[in-house]
């Protein structure tokens, strides 16, 4: 293997990383939160793409940015609201029930209203310059995923050690009634949560689509699939962990088709998956269970 | 922490294997065409996908038949006329949900189906039609499996081996002399085919480089491709379905790959061209029908005919050539209910065998495996954004 391919092959991985570590980042800290996997994030994502369509239609991408987020996190922030929040006490299967309907409802959703043909996704022209290194060419995407991913891993780790906010979020997933008897309105902390991971996963679709250029009602399952393992590769409920598992997962992949075994790159993941929960279920940053009684 | 894990990891099971339950209701009634023709109607089945990976080309393929549908409405059998009814089931581009949908169209007592396009699920489902005695007529499931064995099933369009070949050929004559193949794993379609154009091209002298295979639902084709780049071929074949090919077509040029980009029937879509912009320029591929050379007054009357029906359901009026062979699926059907002069199944079926009709993209009969005997296919490329007509393909056999 030639040394250019080589270095192809390494962007590739760590911009596909980079995508993946931030949808990741939305599962893991709603587990964090409610001990809930939210199985409509891979779809939330899915939809954004769809919103940043619709938002590049009439408007320049500086402005078609920010209102595609706002409506990434409304939609996120509605779906908490309406499909999980009355199942605040009920048992946790039936919270994970409804998050597995609202995946099969956004899916078929965005099929009834924008077909299942493929959309074409707007070109952000900044991003999608290419630069040529020699033999290797990329856009500027492929560069800037990884270091956007980086740096809001570093501002969101400041948010949640050390706001109140952060402390407040902290307090609820240490323990649910405790932090209730010590006033925190679990609601907004919950609703925070939520619209922190949906904008995430916003962002991650715009940096997602702008590099692969074609939305349609399924693009979400399978990134969506693939980051819940990351997040439990890396210890569900630990954010830099969320962010080890993206990566090796997305590293992982590209290596296993650079070495010319495409047929195994999905079967790689879910071994992961399957071993990390045989040998440690925590994960890698994954904190132990000390479940008291 | 550990409890809560495992319940998610049995959820994701619980999912799964739900999905593959799917097919388990049994509605074996054998069909009933005599209940349909109380008040003279008589039922056709639509067997396509609507929603899934070929939601979007489905659809196409059901506008064809909803228009023929709207062209021809009656028959005359005996003398009585019939309505003929249309059931539409989405088979959701899934081999499991086919099963269901077609035990759906068993269970209303169709007298014929119609589709599927793709070949997976028109495969998943023939044993069903087959079983319950329900002829069933695919329009571009091209994968030789769908025919062959199942007296029951037969096809308008021709099938992988011919057109595999087709674009080998075309490669070949084009002085392109390596080429590198990507299939999509699990898909009978994409990987027959493109099974069947690597024995074609290497036969003819020329040399593979590579083989690359990806996953359904998989938007990242970059490490693929950066193989591929690596290996250096003249020509790329990538049959895949119009989601996966705006993705792959763009990410190649992306890379800067210059390669000639070409694959099968399913790339004839004013999609691909309208996702991939510029870089969908000069991929090429074999497909079914020419709008700009109509075959007989048929095709003529159908070109304007179907023009006015794309605008008026707000569709761009470029004719997809799956939605051609829907409208042959269902004329065909039509003059087998004729030649037969009964709704009964059965003996739809052996009309079927003979039939002759005149469709859009030229004379259908069925050769013994029940496929079309088709021996001509158009090669058709990109230029300016619009499909142009290259070259025409025939082969003997």
């Amino acid at each position: 293997m030639s040394l250019t391919t080589l270095i192809q092959h390494c962007l590739t991985g760590i911009s596909l990383g980079g995508a993946y570590a931030l949808i990741a980042i939305g599962y893991t800290m709603v587990y964090g939160i409610l001990r809930l996997i939210n199985f409509a994030h891979g779809d939330i994502f899915m939809m954004a793409g769809y919103f940043m369509i619709f938002a590049m239609a009439s408007f320049p991408w500086y402005i078609a940015i920010p209102i595609t987020l706002i409506c990434t996190v409304a939609l996120g922030v509605i779906i908490e609201k309406v499909a999980y929040k009355p199942l605040r006490t009920a048992p946790r299967m039936s919270i994970m029930i409804s998050a597995i309907g609202v995946s099969y409802l956004l899916q078929n959703l965005a099929t009834y209203l924008f077909t299942a043909l493929p959309k074409g996704y707007p070109e952000i022209p900044v991003l999608k310059k290419i630069y040529q290194f020699g033999g290797v060419s990329a856009s500027l995407v492929t560069f800037i995923t990884p270091i956007v991913t980086i740096l809001l891993v570093i501002i969101l780790m400041q948010l949640i050690n050390h706001t109140k906010m952060g402390m407040a979020m902290r307090a609820v997933s240490k323990d649910y009634d405790t932090a209730q008897i010590m006033g925190i309105k679990i609601n907004n902390i919950i609703s925070y949560t939520f619209a922190i991971g949906s904008l995430l996963a916003g962002i991650g679709s715009i940096l997602y689509f702008t590099d692969r250029m074609t939305v349609y009602p399924y693009s979400g399952s399978l990134p969506g699939l693939k980051c819940f393992v990351a997040a439990v590769l890396g210890g569900i409920g630990s954010i830099p962990g969320a962010v080890v598992g993206g990566f090796i997962l997305g590293i992982g992949e590209t290596v296993l088709t650079a070495l010319g075994y495409s047929t195994f790159s999905d079967a790689f993941t879910f071994l992961v998956l399957i071993i990390m929960l045989l040998f440690r279920p925590t994960g890698i940053f994954g904190e132990k269970a000390t479940d008291k009684v | 922490m550990k409890k809560f894990l495992s319940i998610a990891v049995a959820a994701c099971l619980t999912v799964g294997a739900l999905a593959g339950c799917g097919s388990s209701s049994s509605s074996g009634s054998s069909s009933d065409s005599n209940a349909a023709s109380g008040d003279n109607v008589i039922k056709v089945g639509v067997f396509e996908p609507q929603t899934g990976e070929n939601g979007g080309g489905g659809l196409q393929e059901v506008y064809g038949i909803r228009y023929a549908n709207q062209m021809y409405p009656t028959v005359t059998v005996g003398g009585t006329e019939y309505t003929i009814q249309l059931v539409e089931v989405d088979n959701k581009s899934d081999k499991t949900e086919a099963v269901t949908a077609a035990q759906k169209l068993v269970a209303e007592g169709v007298v014929g189906v119609l589709g599927s396009y793709g070949s997976g699920v028109s495969i998943a489902a023939g044993d069903i039609f087959a079983d319950a005695g329900i002829p069933a007529i695919g329009c571009s499931c091209t994968n030789p499996q769908v025919t062959f064995g199942n007296d029951w099933y037969f096809r308008t369009c021709f099938i992988d081996p011919f057109q595999g070949t087709v674009m080998a050929n075309y490669a070949i004559q084009n002085g392109y002399q390596t080429a590198a193949v990507i299939t999509q794993l699990g898909d009978d379609y994409s990987s027959g085919l493109g099974s069947y154009f690597k024995t074609a091209f290497e036969s003819l002298g020329g040399t593979l480089v590579a083989d690359e295979q990806f996953q359904t639902n998989q938007s990242d084709f970059k490490a693929i491709l950066t193989n591929i780049k690596a290996a250096s071929p003249d020509f790329i074949f990538a049959p895949s379905s119009i989601t996966t090919a705006p993705l792959i077509i763009k990410q190649a040029r992306e890379m800067g790959i210059t390669a000639v980009l070409a694959a099968g029937d399913t790339w004839e879509n004013a999609t691909i061209i309208e996702n991939a912009g510029a870089d969908a320029e000069g991929i090429v591929f074999s497909t079914f029908f020419d709008e700009a050379a109509p075959a007989n007054d048929e095709a003529a009357s159908f070109i304007t005919g179907f023009k006015e029906y794309l605008t008026s359901i707000g569709e761009p009026d470029i004719i997809p050539a799956v939605s051609a062979l829907g409208y042959d699926a269902y004329i065909t059907l039509l003059q087998a209910i004729k030649d037969a002069d009964s709704v009964d199944p059965a003996a739809i079926r052996d009309a079927l065998v003979n039939v002759e009709a005149e469709g859009v993209t030229g004379t259908i009969k069925f050769d013994e495996n029940g496929d079309a005997d088709k021996s001509l296919a158009f090669v058709k490329t990109v230029k300016d954004g619009q499909i142009t007509f290259l070259t025409t393909t025939s082969l003997e056999g």
